[in-house]
């Protein structure tokens, strides 16, 4: 399998690891127990096109958003998550 | 020995090297052969027609084709460490002193005692390990299981290690192509010429396919010198790489295709610093199989009788090696395309006995070519075969109308049709379908980015081939993005054809579908009787298409057979899943040079070379080689020198590489904040210039990894991590910087590989750090107190860090350096600090110190405790939210008979304790119902003067003082134990504070 990483370009699956489901939204500080639960345990596994987060810790360490068909390994988009990539400037 | 004759040497002809003469021995009989000769094919030149024994009844077995497909002719090649199981004849190289044995045979090739497994052939019908050796069970492992091992079975491994190397390696390309036969060539040329990255591989040693053994004439050249101008053009092409011997065996996701190449296999032994074999990864946009089609045999009584040969097979010998596998040869086909071998057999001054011929309809030209020829053509099919080890001699006939006729010949080619080799098309699950006009399956559809054409799409006229690997290859390239000018297109004849599909041939006797597991016709009958009515279930049942050869010639037929006795269809009736790889791959390749020491990567620490110098016992943590001690002459044990280096810490001064230690710098205004949410601890309120340890939790709330961070500026923290979490938590920082927490202004930065870092311990650490530090560092205990973290100004002016964190307990200091000097500092520490007895110390009494403190470390940070089963609970921040904080709240995280860090030792104080034994109640006996926990880590403890440790046990640091048994079932030991605080030396922390 090979992933367009947006800042290295394409790149071969073994500089990058995997890590599931991007679907779920860390809750608030005060969400409560059971919205914390469900964000660490409930995880949908999809059979077809699914987001995923991989790092590509061989390359520029960058968290990646990927939309990836998990019975044909056909990865449709791959996007850096919203803090990848270079320093915010003047932030 | 003297050579023997090459009796079937043809006169003249083939793709050999005449001048070139080579000598080799096939079970121990020297033998001649030609370069550019097969082993196979100079057996056959040699007139040797038995070359080994079958896998199940021992049965004489011949050479069946001439390629990657072959079942039946498989060698031990070479001898001693590089000895090679199960190696085709068809496709080894010859070479100068080629050592080969026949397999599956005892005492010798042609008396096998085994062989009477024959006449026992029933109980070995399909299924017959599932039938037979279900009980009594312990017979399996003292009787059944050593007694097939000995009978069944292929050659035997080298059982030792393998002396030669192995490579990997990536390619890039436009398009690659598998196989260089008239549709690979033509497919290469017009990719080529557009100015394509091409590379072609050809699995055998010379280029041209089915052309070598089948000739024609394209563009009005012989096949031969078509062939050397398109490879000529090619090699002059400066983006195409030819690779021959390379064998394109599967296809993964993304266009990435694995080759084989077998760079030195044709040699006796590798050249010096060269591999054997290379595994290639080679990514490519478009992908064309010109990978061709595999004759498929007609299933008859007696068709493995050594001497049964399947036409292509015959012709290539004949036309290629210019070796003749029989004098006189019967064909019997059920095609036009079979009929070649007698075209062929006549052209060379073979005689043909007869051809049997199963279709209604001769064609005139063949009908002349029997009377010129002078035999005769039989309607019918070859019922029995009379022969045995030395080869063929007479040949039954069902005649059309049920007479029968006998035909004497010493060989028999057959030829049933082609199956186009679709395995490369079907790798991601894909099913081929089936086409009635030539019965066969071909492609439907392929991976994404592969295409077939030629032959292995079902197109098996030379004209065809040419027409559609030309089209395909210029597809290809189009689609890479490439549009020279592709020239003209190759052009041929098409062949006639016409085919009557028969696959099996009803007769007495055993009538072989698949040759190397000796899997018969009623074998197939049988499963489908049994119920095994899916052919994933009849592959299983019966073992077809599960050797070696992965059922090439066999598999088909065994479903056309499976099919017929179901009353379904070919098509209704299915194929299994075709799986790569396409041909067998040493793993010696899938693992190239990762092996032995080079199995992972070392890392150095940066003062591993003065380490190896004082003569230190290293130990593997993780990909690191750690000094674990340093042995002192006349020192009698591991433990000695420890306990040494230990005392020697505790009253004078040491150090301790320990720039294992993951190190990050986290850089920006809201470093702090960033810091908070994942550490359950604050550190936005750490003072610059303050280490503070921290602990981490994973968002279901058990502890993560544990270090201590620095302040170093307002926005500017150095933070440390465990060993064998380094990579592992910057990756969680990294998630938690990009993904969770994108609206904090903060940036990590790796720098575990930048700084040499060093721990110095001791009361006398002090005074060996001003030795080494610039006069102007205050590093009093007011100037530079417990737990104070800056940088500092070495003499000489080197800008290093220093740290007052202890993890021995005593008065210590960790200093960092840039990794480059890290040897320099070693070297320093050793020659400053000997006024003060200074001793290096490794990490067994780093180990020591540690547990004497009681800190925690891998052993209790097993990813099943909480900060508060660590006893670290108080840490746990209430005026902020970290990750993990919820979750740690739950019900059974925060239960109190949860099992806790606590001190453990013997009431024997000349016991010695042991990680991994139980704690459980004295006086009951140990069960599971009452287990509560065990010992994690253990040390001898140079102060206390015995053995001391730490556990994990329930509601342990309520019950200090109570005496416990330490139960050991692994060991057979069970002793008591007290239970105590975990900090046994100097509790209230003087020392490093001092
Ligand atoms: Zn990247």
């Amino acid at each position: 399998m090979r992933i367009i990483c947006p800042f290295c370009g394409e790149r071969e699956l073994g500089e990058f690891t995997y890590l599931g489901d991007a679907k779920p939204q860390r809750p608030a500080a005060d969400a409560g127990e059971d919205a914390v639960y469900d964000y660490v345990y409930l995880r949908d596994n999809i059979a077809g096109v699914m987001s995923e987060h991989w790092y590509h810790g061989g390359g520029c360490r960058a968290w990646l958003k990927v939309t990836r068909n998990t019975l044909t390994h056909e990865i449709s988009a791959v996007e850096p998550t919203a803090g990848a990539g270079a320093a915010k400037v003047g932030a | 020995m003297v050579a023997g004759a090459q009796t079937h040497r043809l006169a003249n002809g083939g793709v050999i090297d005449r001048s070139t003469s080579l000598s080799f021995r096939f079970d121990g009989k020297t033998l001649l052969g030609f370069q550019g000769d097969t082993l196979a094919s100079a057996l056959v030149a040699n007139g040797v027609k038995l070359v080994g024994r079958s896998f199940k009844y021992h049965r004489p077995r011949g050479v069946l084709t001439a390629g990657s497909e072959e079942p039946n002719a498989l060698v031990e090649l070479r001898s001693g460490a590089r000895r090679e199981p199960n190696t085709k004849a068809t496709t080894a190289e010859l070479y100068e002193g080629l050592e080969a044995a026949s397999q599956n045979r005892w005492p010798s090739l042609n008396f096998d005692v085994m062989s009477v497994n024959q006449l026992f052939a029933p109980i070995f019908v399909a299924g017959f390990y599932y039938k037979t050796f279900m009980w009594p069970a312990k017979f399996w492992e003292a009787i059944y299981e050593p007694a097939i091992r000995r009978a069944a079975g292929l050659g035997r491994a080298a059982g030792v290690s393998d002396p030669d190397h192995y490579d990997k390696a990536w390619a890039h390309c436009d398009v690659v192509i598998a196989g260089s036969g008239p549709a690979g060539l033509a497919a290469a040329l017009a990719a080529g010429r557009s100015g394509a990255r091409v590379i072609l591989c050809e699995e055998d040693f010379v280029l041209g396919g089915r052309l070598l053994a089948d000739g024609g004439a394209i563009d009005g050249l012989p096949a031969a010198e078509w062939v050397a101008r398109a490879v000529a053009e090619l090699t002059a092409l400066p983006d195409v790489r030819i690779m021959t011997r390379t064998t394109l065996f599967g296809v993964y996701d993304g266009g990435t295709y694995g080759a084989i190449e077998r760079v030195n296999d044709h040699v006796p032994v590798p050249p010096e610093h060269q591999v054997r074999q290379r595994l290639w990864r080679i990514v490519a946009k478009r992908c064309v199989v010109a990978a061709g089609a595999i004759e498929r045999p007609i299933v008859f009584a007696g068709n493995d009788t050594p001497g049964v040969m399947m036409a292509s097979a015959m012709r290539c010998y004949i036309n290629r090696y210019a070796a003749a596998p029989a004098r006189r040869i019967a064909l019997f086909t059920n095609n036009e395309d079979g009929w070649r071998t007698a075209e062929t057999a006549i052209a060379a001054g073979l005689q043909v006995a007869a051809v049997i011929d199963a279709r209604p309809d001769v064609s005139p030209a063949h009908r002349s070519l029997a009377s010129k020829g002078g035999f005769p053509v039989l309607h019918g099919s070859v019922s029995a075969v009379d022969g045995g080890k030395t080869g063929v001699r007479k040949i039954s006939v069902a005649l059309t109308g049920g007479a029968r006729a006998e035909v004497e010949a010493d060989g028999l080619a057959v030829s049933g049709g082609w199956n186009p080799a679709v395995g490369l098309t079907s790798y991601h699950r894909g099913r081929p379908k089936w086409r009635d006009d030539i019965a066969a399956f071909v492609p439907d559809g392929a991976p994404p980015g592969m295409v077939a054409a030629g032959a292995a799409n079902g197109a098996f006229g030379l004209g065809a081939c040419l027409r559609e690997g030309f089209e395909a290859g210029a597809a290809a390239a189009r689609d890479a993005g490439r549009g020279g000018n592709i020239g003209s297109m190759p052009v041929a004849d098409d062949e006639a054809f016409s085919l009557t599909p028969l696959w099996h041939v009803a007769g007495k006797g055993k009538a072989f579908v698949d040759q190397q597991h000796d899997v018969t016709a009623s074998d197939v009958e049988l499963a489908q009787r049994e119920g095994f009515q899916s052919v994933e279930h009849l592959k299983r049942y019966t073992t077809l298409g599960m050797a070696t050869d992965q059922g090439k010639t066999s598999n088909v037929a065994g479903l056309a057979i499976m099919a017929a006795v179901s009353g379904k269809s070919i098509p209704e009736t299915g194929t299994t899943i075709y799986r790569p790889p396409y041909v067998p791959v040493a793993i010696g390749a899938f693992a190239g040079h990762h092996r032995d020491e080079n199995f992972h990567a070392t890392r150095l620490t940066p003062s591993h070379h003065w380490a190896a110098e004082q003569g230190a016992v290293f130990v593997d943590t993780g990909l690191w080689k750690r000094a674990q001690w340093y042995p002192h002459a006349g020192e009698k044990d591991w433990l000695e020198s420890v306990t040494r280096e230990v005392k020697a810490v505790r009253s004078g001064v040491g150090f301790c590489d320990v720039s294992t230690l993951g190190k990050i710098d986290v850089h920006g205004p809201d470093a702090g904040a960033f810091l908070d949410r994942v550490y359950i601890n604050a550190f936005s309120s750490l003072a610059v210039g303050k280490a503070r340890y921290g602990l981490m939790l994973r968002e279901d709330g058990i502890v993560y990894d544990d270090g201590t961070t620095s302040r170093l500026a307002e926005d500017h923290y150095f933070l440390t991590t465990t060993t064998a979490k380094a990579g592992l938590v910057m990756q969680h920082l990294e998630f938690c910087r990009q993904v969770l927490f994108p609206e904090l202004d903060v940036q990590l930065t790796s720098v575990s590989d930048q700084w040499a870092q060093f721990s110095i311990a001791g009361p006398s650490a002090r005074k060996l750090l001003q030795q080494i530090v610039d006069e102007s560092e205050d590093l009093s205990n007011e100037g530079f107190p417990f737990m104070g973290a800056r940088e500092v100004k070495l003499r000489g002016g080197l800008k290093a860090r220093l740290f007052r964190i202890s993890f021995s307990g005593e008065m210590a200091f960790e200093i960092s350096v840039p990794a480059r000097y890290g040897e320099a500092m070693a070297r320093n520490l050793m020659i400053a600090g000997k006024p003060f007895g200074v001793t290096p110390y490794g990490t067994e009494a780093l180990g020591v110190m540690r547990i004497e403190k009681g800190h925690v470390a891998g052993p209790e940070l097993n990813g099943t405790t909480t900060a508060g089963d660590l006893g670290l609970g108080k840490m746990m921040s209430t005026k902020k939210h970290f990750i993990g904080r919820v979750m740690a709240g739950r019900e059974a995280l925060t239960a109190p008979n949860r099992q806790v860090v606590v001190g453990i030792k013997p009431t024997d104080k000349a016991r010695r304790l042991r990680s991994g034994a139980h704690i459980i109640p004295k006086g009951e006996t140990p069960g599971p119902d009452n287990d509560q926990g065990y010992v994690t880590s253990v040390c001898f403890s140079p102060v206390l003067d015995q053995w001391i440790g730490l556990g994990l046990v329930e509601r342990g640091r309520e019950r200090i003082g109570e005496i416990v048994r330490a139960h050991d079932p692994l060991r057979s030991e069970d002793y008591d134990v007290e239970l105590c605080n975990s900090v046994f030396y100097d509790p209230d922390g003087g020392r490093q504070r001092g």
